[in-house]
């Protein structure tokens, strides 16, 4: 019987292509803005990944990753003192004002890596040489900071090794491109040398945005960190650490997540209107068959069973359609590099969790009609 | 409610003794109302019915007089409020609502004035239905299915829609659908009002060859005069009672001279 459920379904096009639109739409709106939303919240952490960093050593009240709050130089040896701690480097990072070949100003993120050892120097660079960064006036530019839109502006062409900006009215030259992870407000990386950096910034009296730390070989990053923070009083969090914290802060303190969840559930919303209606519809057309079937000796639950195999399978294919969609947004955007996005398997789940649900309320406006259908309806004419 | 009947009338006692002497469709005392308060409105009152094996019965009298609502309740598709039902021996008011399903599922073949064909199916899976609901396998049911189109001068036609046929050709699918699963009752509503003169005394013929068969027992409400010379015995109803009950020999002198 559930084979000519299937057939029911699939033989009233106009409702089935209906119902099948109305869940890639609702499915396309959920995994796609969720998507973007998982995007948008792994580059407010991208920092970490770029820098991969076991411990980040942060004044006590920084609560995210893209927050500065300056350290005392001084600082930089309480760390290395702590027990367990293998090495710690000063990190400068700040977003300074750099100006392109056609005098147009750009915002960049500038990150200073330490001197001696560049750690936390980029992954994955695609030309030069990172110990380039040694020599004085000396840069090293994400692929996003190359392109003829930001610093490569006046060139009609990407940067290339040996083209010089500045930054503060000081000369930057490249001696690298590498490739990065986007930052979340969408400034383009340029690495330099810590000495490099402060000379590049504004004068301060307190330069030293944060500490990277590594914790002796056999000894866990969560207990360096703790350690740290108990006897420098600074906070040092390890990556997962501070990651949460984080995302943490971005729920707390933007509109990012609920202007998305918003538009999350409307996707659910609209599925449950669109799919409940056009089901609905689906069942009271059917009713004299449904009716039918329930003189010929159909019970109650096979009749229901039948209605949420229906509707489950428009189900499974209108969320199949969303996800293919979704995907083709999310591929494009990782073409580009511009558009934030990440689908993340737990989340996919959760969607198509929801559009299940979707389909099971929709079922269940019908289950309940069919449940109260007297059979000898189809008595009367 | 489905409660035993407390009325005490002769009509009953005389139900009794033919279901005695012919078994199959007993319904005795059988009360049915719609509505409540103002529109209160009584569809059967204290009706008393009955119907033997081997015989092709009609129920006929003028539009709302009940004879749907008794089609429904002998059907088990309905509940009455009062009386008593039993179809060859199985008490409709003793019987939870699940086994009165399960008794219908097996025991029951229906056709409906408008035929009710699943329009998206083909003719074979129509037919196959009653099958597949009695928990038989999709080959053997289409199978069977395809057989009993056979019977009913389909050949050939299997994976036709509806749709595809005339009114005459629809019916004749439904009563393959109403006899494939082999039914002992036979339910019919206004089985011939859709259709051709022809095409009517054709489908009559069918059905009173279903009826002759042993163990079986076919009930047809009807307005068609046409199909007055086929019946056994016909019920005439009016206003919720039982007014009369003619003989087979007493149609076919009256269609005689009516013709």
């Amino acid at each position: 019987m559930y084979l000519i459920a299937l057939k029911m379904l699939l033989g009233d096009r106009a409702k089935y292509f209906m119902l099948v639109g109305g869940l890639t739409f609702s499915s396309l709106l959920m995994t796609q803005q969720n998507g973007v939303f998982q995007g948008l919240l792994s580059w407010t952490t991208s920092h970490m990944r770029n820098m991969r960093a076991s411990i980040w050593v942060v004044e006590s009240r920084v609560e995210q990753v893209n927050e500065t709050k300056a350290l005392r130089d001084t600082d930089l040896n309480r760390v290395r003192s702590v027990e367990g701690v293998d090495f710690a480097v000063p990190l400068f990072q700040g977003v300074m004002k750099a100006r392109a070949p056609d005098g147009s100003d750009k915002q960049v993120q500038l990150i200073g890596l330490h001197g001696g050892t560049l750690f936390g120097r980029p992954t994955a660079m695609l030309e030069g040489d990172i110990s380039q960064l040694r020599v004085a006036n000396s840069v090293v530019v994400d692929e996003l900071a190359a392109d003829p839109s930001r610093l490569g502006a006046g060139l009609g062409r990407r940067l290339r090794l040996g083209d010089t900006f500045e930054i503060n009215d000081r000369e930057a030259r490249v001696v690298g491109i590498c490739r990065t992870d986007r930052h979340f407000f969408g400034y383009p990386y340029v690495f330099t040398s810590y000495d490099q950096a402060i000379q590049y910034a504004p004068r301060q009296r307190k330069m030293l945005s944060m500490i990277l730390a590594e914790p002796k070989a056999g000894l866990s990053a969560e207990e360096v960190a703790r350690r740290i923070s108990t006897e420098t009083g600074m906070k040092a969090y390890t990556v997962p650490e501070f990651e949460r914290s984080t995302i943490d802060w971005v729920w707390r303190n933007t509109g990012i997540p609920s202007s998305f969840m918003t538009t999350i559930i409307l996707g659910f919303l609209v599925g449950v209107a669109v799919c409940g209606q056009t089901f609905y519809s689906f069942v009271l057309e059917n009713l004299k068959n449904l009716g039918a079937l329930k003189a010929m000796g159909a019970s109650n639950g096979l009749l229901a069973g039948m209605l949420l195999l229906q509707a489950m399978t428009v189900g499974v294919i209108g969320f199949g359609m969303g996800l293919g969609l979704t995907a083709v947004f999310g591929i494009i955007g990782a073409q580009k590099g511009s558009l934030p996005f990440k689908m993340v398997p737990l989340h996919l789940l959760q969607s198509f969790g929801a559009v299940l649900i979707i389909c099971v309320l929709a079922a269940l406006f019908g289950i309940r009609k069919v449940a109260r259908l007297e059979p000898a309806i189809v008595f009367r004419g | 409610m489905r409660s035993p009947s407390s009325l005490t009338r002769s009509a009953a006692v005389m139900a009794q003794e033919v279901t005695d002497v012919l078994g199959a469709i007993v319904v005795r005392g059988v009360v049915k109302a719609f509505g409540s308060g103002d529109v209160w409105t009584p569809a059967l009152k204290g009706i008393d019915f009955s119907a033997a094996e081997g015989e092709l019965h009609l129920v006929v009298g003028p539009s709302g007089c009940g004879k749907t609502t008794l089609l429904s309740v002998v059907a088990g598709t309905l509940d009455w409020d009062q009386g008593e039902v039993s179809v060859f021996g199985a008490a409709f008011n003793e019987m939870p609502r699940g086994k009165v399903t399960a008794f219908r599922r097996q025991n029951i073949g229906f056709i409906f004035q408008q035929f009710n064909l699943i329009p998206t199916l083909t003719l074979i899976e129509n037919v196959s239905v009653p099958l597949l609901l009695n928990g038989m396998g999709r080959q053997a049911a289409e199978s069977k299915a395809l057989e009993w189109l056979v019977k009913v001068g389909l050949e050939g036609s299997g994976l036709k829609r509806p749709s595809q046929l005339s009114g005459g050709q629809q019916q004749r699918v439904a009563i393959a659908r109403a006899l494939v699963h082999e039914p002992r009752l036979l339910i019919c509503d206004e089985p011939t009002s859709a259709l051709d003169s022809t095409t009517g005394h054709q489908i009559m013929e069918l059905l009173a060859a279903v009826a002759r068969a042993p163990g079986r027992c076919v009930i047809i409400v009807t307005h068609d005069p046409r199909t007055y010379s086929y019946a056994d015995r016909m019920t005439l109803m009016e206003d919720g009672r039982v007014i009369e009950v003619k003989s087979g020999e007493v149609l076919r002198t009256f269609v005689g001279a009516t013709h």
